[in-house]
């Protein structure tokens, strides 16, 4: 098994900065997701680990050495392109024997272990097939059968399931999961779409605009985020213009003060401007407007079915609020609500 | 989408470019075919009627060589540009815009050469004279300069030299159309160039390197100055004893013959290639 270290990966093309100092520790067998919006440079950081881009600056560590410029064909990875770069000259078994003909493994063995790939990925028998004659769930797995056929070091992926239609997407992430924790291989998936990550990765790696934004477990980068761009970007988060108190003990949002409990994360200075970040099923709703309550109006509420999902407008603010159906408010459109939010789940953030 | 845009396209628009065929093709076809079988008349001219003296003439050894000669000479200067120009498309498809333009432009400008400077050019730089062979002296490889012309090597210097923009030109838009994933793909994989190259270029652009190598022989089997210029009189094809014939010894009839033979024997060539890409595609 392998850990991996990027240390101040960095990457120009000529004067734009595609990537700067990208520093993290991949313990070995960990499932990492690389997340960010279109263009800020996941594929490219994939691109400097598999060595398909030289790194303008830093080091890439595999398993402890140095393999910043080991060529790629001498890396042993296994990796996933976003078009699955399936050949359309081979058949599907030839595809995922692919990297074993290359390393010239005699071919009783080659065909036992396509076997094995094939029932991984739970497409026995079809080895026979062409490319242009599987569905799009099928050329996934088979790509994915051939990354993993040399028994990889490092996985890589760059949004394998980003072509898939949303049940097919949501089905094939728990296998890709389930898959990944039976091999143990470390693995680095890129993605946009944040509940990818978080139903995946062990670790998650925010980034914008080139650069790293917060490394760490999913559940902690959601509950805990670092900034304002990680609040919005990981799940839904009401993000709030606020003060925060010469002592940080409370903060004041359109003219209530809103005293801070244990639990609450302040990571913005005392006594400046700040964003006050609060999920939507942190956001409590009461009928009446108390004295501590931020008086908001209901604008309109989507029954989801496994959820309610209640948007509201405070002024300078809009809102939304979600809560399972049985705690639905007793409200219509246009009522007068009171706003509390869940002591301990209030993130104040650097503006 | 292809058979969408095939029914976009009324099927009767087809025929203006079928007449066009059938006009500037088949009748001056059919009127060669009329000649070849036509009976030579002694004052250097023709008259219509069955004579299959021609024929009997081409069936002869020495015509039979010739051929030999003209197929061999085509189907090596094919080989060799294909060869060449493969991986040479390969590492233009690798470099920036601006440099692949200017390349590309530069063979197009080549195009516009006619035979005859081509042939009159490589003829003075192998000269004896003239040639590289004083630049070899100069540089102390040789001791005095010799002539390389003419020769089988002037030839197939002047025949890949008329056919390797064309090939360049023909191998370009599917070299350019291939994912660059998929060799990169092969390289995560444990490829090396040189293995990219023959598992995964070669095999997907077959049918367009069938294309280039049919397109060179039957391009350079209808050279008929080069192999008079660069070759010695056993390299000269069957398209020189033609235009000899026809315009030379006056006997239309034989050369109509020898050019229906041609066409056949490239038919031919042509049919067995097809034939041999296509088997392997099968194989598979
Ligand atoms: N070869 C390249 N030359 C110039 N710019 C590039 C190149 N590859 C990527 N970029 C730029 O780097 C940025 C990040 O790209 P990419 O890593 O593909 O983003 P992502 O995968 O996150 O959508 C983009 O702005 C893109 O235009
Ligand atoms: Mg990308």
């Amino acid at each position: 098994m392998t850990t991996l270290s990027l240390d101040g990966l960095g990457k120009r093309f000529g004067s734009f900065t595609a990537l700067a100092d990208v520093t993290a520790d991949i313990p070995s067998g960990a499932f990492v997701c690389l997340l960010g919006p279109s263009g800020c440079g996941k594929t490219t950081l994939l691109r400097l680990i598999a060595g398909l881009e030289p790194p303008s600056d830093g080091r890439l560590l595999v398993g402890g050495t140095d393999q910043t410029h080991t060529p790629t064909h001498r890396r042993d990875f296994g990796m996933v392109f976003q078009s699955l770069a399936l050949f359309p000259h081979l058949s599907v078994a030839e595809n995922i024997a692919y990297p074993l003909t290359i390393r010239n493994v005699p071919r009783a063995r080659r065909r036992q272990r396509t076997e094995e790939l094939l029932e991984l990925v739970r497409l026995p028998g079809m080895g026979a097939r062409r490319i242009h004659q599987l569905s799009g769930g099928q050329r996934q797995r088979v790509a994915i059968a051939r990354g993993l056929a040399i028994d990889p070091s490092v996985f890589l992926l760059d949004e394998p399931l980003s072509a898939l239609d949303a049940n097919l997407r949501e089905h094939m992430q728990v296998e890709l999961r389930e898959l990944q924790q039976r091999l143990g291989v470390t693995t680095i998936l890129v993605t946009h779409d944040q509940k990818e990550a978080l139903t995946m990765a062990d670790i998650v790696i925010v980034i914008k605009d080139g650069r790293v934004q917060q490394i760490g477990p999913p559940m902690e980068v959601y509950r805990n985020p670092a900034n304002a761009f990680v609040a919005g970007f990981i799940g839904t988060s009401n993000l709030l213009a606020c003060r925060l108190s010469a002592q940080g003990q409370h903060v004041t949002v359109a003219e209530r003060e809103i005293a801070l409990t244990p639990g609450d994360v302040v990571q913005a200075q005392p006594g400046g401007a700040a964003v006050l970040s609060i999920r939507p099923e942190d956001v409590e709703l009461s009928p009446s407007v108390g004295d501590s309550d931020l008086p908001a109006t209901v604008t309109f509420i989507r029954d989801l079915g496994e959820s309610v999902q209640v948007s509201l407008d405070c002024g300078d603010h809009t809102l939304v609020a979600t809560m399972p159906p049985r705690a639905r408010p007793d409200a219509q459109v246009g009522a007068q609500v009171g706003l509390q939010f869940a002591s301990g789940r209030r993130v104040v953030l650097a503006p | 989408m292809s058979s969408n845009s095939l029914h976009a396209t009324p099927g009767w628009l087809a025929l203006l470019p079928a007449a066009v065929l059938a006009v500037l093709f088949l009748v001056p076809f059919g009127i060669m075919v009329g000649v070849s079988f036509a009976h030579r008349a002694p004052g250097g001219f023709f008259e219509p009627g069955f004579d299959l003296t021609s024929y009997a003439r081409v069936f002869t050894p020495f015509v039979g060589r010739v051929i030999v000669t003209s197929v061999t000479l085509s189907a090596a200067a094919a080989t060799i540009c294909v060869a060449l120009a493969f991986p040479f498309v390969v590492f233009l498809t690798q470099l920036g815009r601006a440099a692949q333009t200017v390349i590309l432009v530069f063979l197009l400008a080549v195009l516009s050469l006619s035979e005859v400077i081509i042939g009159f050019s490589i003829s003075t730089l192998l000269s004896q004279t003239a040639g590289i062979g004083n630049l070899l002296v100069w540089l102390g490889v040789i001791d005095a300069p010799q002539a390389y012309t003419p020769s089988l090597f002037a030839l197939l210097v002047g025949l890949c030299y008329l056919g390797f923009p064309y090939t360049v030109l023909v191998l370009y838009p599917p070299v350019a159309r291939i994912d660059p994933e998929l060799p990169e793909a092969a390289r995560v994989m444990g490829a090396s160039p040189v293995r990219i190259f023959f598992t995964v270029l070669l095999p997907m652009l077959r049918k367009p390197l069938i294309g280039a190598l049919i397109l060179v022989f039957v391009f350079t089997l209808g050279a008929f100055l080069l192999p008079q210029v660069l070759g010695r009189p056993v390299h000269w094809t069957l398209s020189v004893h033609i235009t000899d014939q026809a315009i030379f010894q006056s006997n239309m009839p034989f050369a109509a013959a020898m050019a229906v033979i041609l066409l056949l024997v490239s038919l031919a060539m042509i049919g067995v290639t097809l034939l041999l890409g296509g088997r392997e595609r099968g194989a598979r």
